[in-house]
């Protein structure tokens, strides 16, 4: 028994050895800097970008009293809401395209390949990239006049929330399709060939069996997805034109005028409202399970 | 991502067993509908990035929009050698060393953390919650979270500290999350066999689970090498007085209004995409020579 115990406690202590080096990074650069911001969001400021330590909620009390905090909070959402919305419908498809329509597993993996290189290249130059597409002389307007389907050119395509939505659902829809690729390629096709003997139409087949099974990889999708547009601020700020602000672009203007404290609480805010949503999507999907086996 | 990798080799071999693939019977017009929506959805990745690229080599006459003015380096030469533009080159250095660091660091971190996560064990459920925190935290709030720490701490912020650490905090959660893909696969029989033959702990590890890992491990040093190279919200806050390369190209957004802003989206891309199929090309290199081996050892 003893003789058990201590190899339990050996194995043990060789998985935290080995976990070692990944906490010495989490800890200093993930845990204290969220306690820092949480701690900052209750102090003084003295104008001056120092912080005073005395303890007070005003900060909270001036982000939630404002109405522009709604107003940030309502733009984040319906950006979010948006986004989610075309990741989630095109990642689908493509995924489905790539797993059950390409017969040839080596021709989908190359597909799958196409699709996710782009991720590995810069954000900021994949966003600015829309500006010849979308510009009042850009390529869009100039196609549609040219077909005369407008008369005039359509200013509403770059600098406005139509732009901002392209440029997210441009950048996010990959953190869409890995996932949902994923867990779809995990489903037995002899699953889909026994429910088409059994006479299941090809909607129920989607909607028995393909949906259901593919749910982990859409929730998966989904945190990503969510939670980069909630953080995000630069593609709000240049897409826009800087006539919307998120959330996170708001903090980086009071940042910005070394405004910390009340930066800090609508941060916290934002966290606990990230953390609310993440939790509700993990109550449906085992996230760990998932990810590990 | 790595699975699909990994699963190439296995595709290869069998869709040359199969020869040419049969394709007979008649395909449902969703198939035909669902290749237009992928081909849209490709034309519409690479299209806008194919713009700029293009629109980098005008002459000096050139703008932000089509149609082309020319053809010329102009403004590549503009880009390295302008004051105005600011310091392309240095930025550029600082991110391709940052990037090494974070790859290296990346790599190795990850590795042990996925020798780790093969078993339970007590705390194993907190560290993974740390992790995918530390994945969706917005990259700003934490960014600036790590400029006050080190403020308070008295520490001075620079690339090569505070934001070394800011972007392995978003590097490390990606790679252990790939090492996951990989160990998926890793039979812990060939462990046992190495150890019952004697080998010890180290020699198990360097001569069997890295070999075996191999194409797993290039994944992650892409991941690392390309996340970091790219970063920008995370250490917008944290590099200190001397910008990095997306730094660099965040300002250049906001007040630059020629091409040599393409010109930069050319090169920094040429960049990637050479890291890029460096990578991929590693891993379908060791899986093939692997193909070839088992295929010898066959007969």
């Amino acid at each position: 028994m003893i003789e058990n115990e201590v190899q339990m406690l050996r194995r043990n202590l060789s998985s935290w050895l080995y976990v070692t080096p990944l906490m010495l990074v989490l800890v200093p650069f993930f845990l204290l800097p969220i306690l820092v911001v949480l701690a900052a969001s209750f102090f003084e400021t003295d104008g001056f970008g120092g912080l005073l330590p005395n303890f007070t909620l005003a900060s909270y009390v001036d982000v939630l009293s404002s109405a522009q905090t709604f107003h940030l909070y309502l733009t984040t959402l319906k950006f979010t809401i948006l986004t989610w919305f075309f990741t989630l419908v095109i990642g689908f498809l493509v995924a489905y395209f790539l797993v059950f329509h390409v017969r040839n597993q080596l021709l989908a993996i190359s597909l799958f390949l196409v699709c996710t290189v782009p991720f590995w290249t810069s954000n900021i130059i994949r966003m600015i990239s829309w500006i010849p597409l979308l510009g009042k002389e850009g390529l869009v307007n100039s196609a549609l006049l040219g077909t005369g389907i407008i008369r005039e050119p359509l200013e509403v395509l770059l600098f406005s929330g139509v732009a901002v939505v392209i440029a997210y659902v441009h950048q996010l829809t990959i953190f869409m399709i890995v996932p949902i690729f994923n867990s779809m390629a995990r489903i037995d096709k002899r699953v889909v060939e026994a429910a088409l003997d059994a006479g299941a139409s090809r909607l129920d087949i989607m909607r028995l069996i393909i949906i259901p099974m593919s749910k982990s990889g859409i929730a998966l999708g989904s945190i990503f997805v969510s939670s980069i547009v909630m953080g995000d601020f630069f593609v709000v700020k240049v897409m826009s034109g800087g006539s919307a602000a998120s959330v996170v672009s708001a903090f980086y203007e009071n940042v910005g005028v070394l405004q910390y404290p009340i930066a800090a609480a609508s941060a916290v805010l934002l966290t606990l409202i990230l953390v609310a949503l993440i939790s509700l999507v993990l109550r449906v999907v085992d996230i760990r399970r998932e990810i590990t086996q | 991502m790595t699975v699909a990798l990994e699963r190439l080799d296995v595709a290869m071999t069998k869709a040359r067993r199969r020869g040419a693939v049969a394709g007979g019977d008649r395909r449902p017009w969703t198939f035909y509908a669902l290749a237009a929506v992928f081909t849209f959805y490709v034309a519409a990745l690479y299209g806008p990035m194919i713009c700029i690229y293009v629109l980098s080599f005008q002459d000096i006459r050139g703008g932000l929009v089509f149609p082309m003015k020319g053809h010329s380096l102009h403004w590549f030469i503009d880009l390295f050698t302008q004051v105005r533009t600011g310091d392309v080159q240095g930025s550029f250095d600082r991110s391709i060393k940052l990037a090494v660091l974070v790859t290296i660091i990346t790599l190795v971190f990850s590795f042990m953390a996925g020798l780790a996560f093969r078993r339970r064990f007590p705390g194993d459920t907190f560290v993974f919650y740390l992790m995918i925190g530390s994945l969706v935290a917005p990259g700003l709030v934490l960014g600036l979270g790590v400029g006050l720490l080190f403020q308070w701490a008295g520490i001075p912020a620079t690339w090569y500290t505070s934001a070394l650490g800011a972007q392995l905090s978003w590097t490390l959660p990606f790679g252990v999350l790939v090492m996951f893909a990989v160990m998926s696969r890793f039979e812990g029989v060939w462990e046992e066999a190495a150890r019952d033959l004697g080998a010890s702990r180290w020699q198990t590890i360097r001569l069997v689970v890295i070999p075996v890992l191999a194409p797993g491990l290039v994944a992650v040093a892409l991941f690392g090498f390309t996340l970091s190279y790219d970063e920008f919200a995370r250490t917008l806050q944290t590099a200190g007085s001397l910008n990095t390369l997306p730094l660099e190209i965040w300002s250049m957004t906001l007040n630059v209004t020629s091409p040599s802003l393409y010109a930069l989206g050319t090169v920094t891309t040429v960049v990637s995409f050479v890291i890029i199929a460096v990578c991929i090309g590693a891993i379908i290199l060791i899986n093939r020579r692997r193909g070839v081996r088992a295929a010898g050892s066959a007969h």
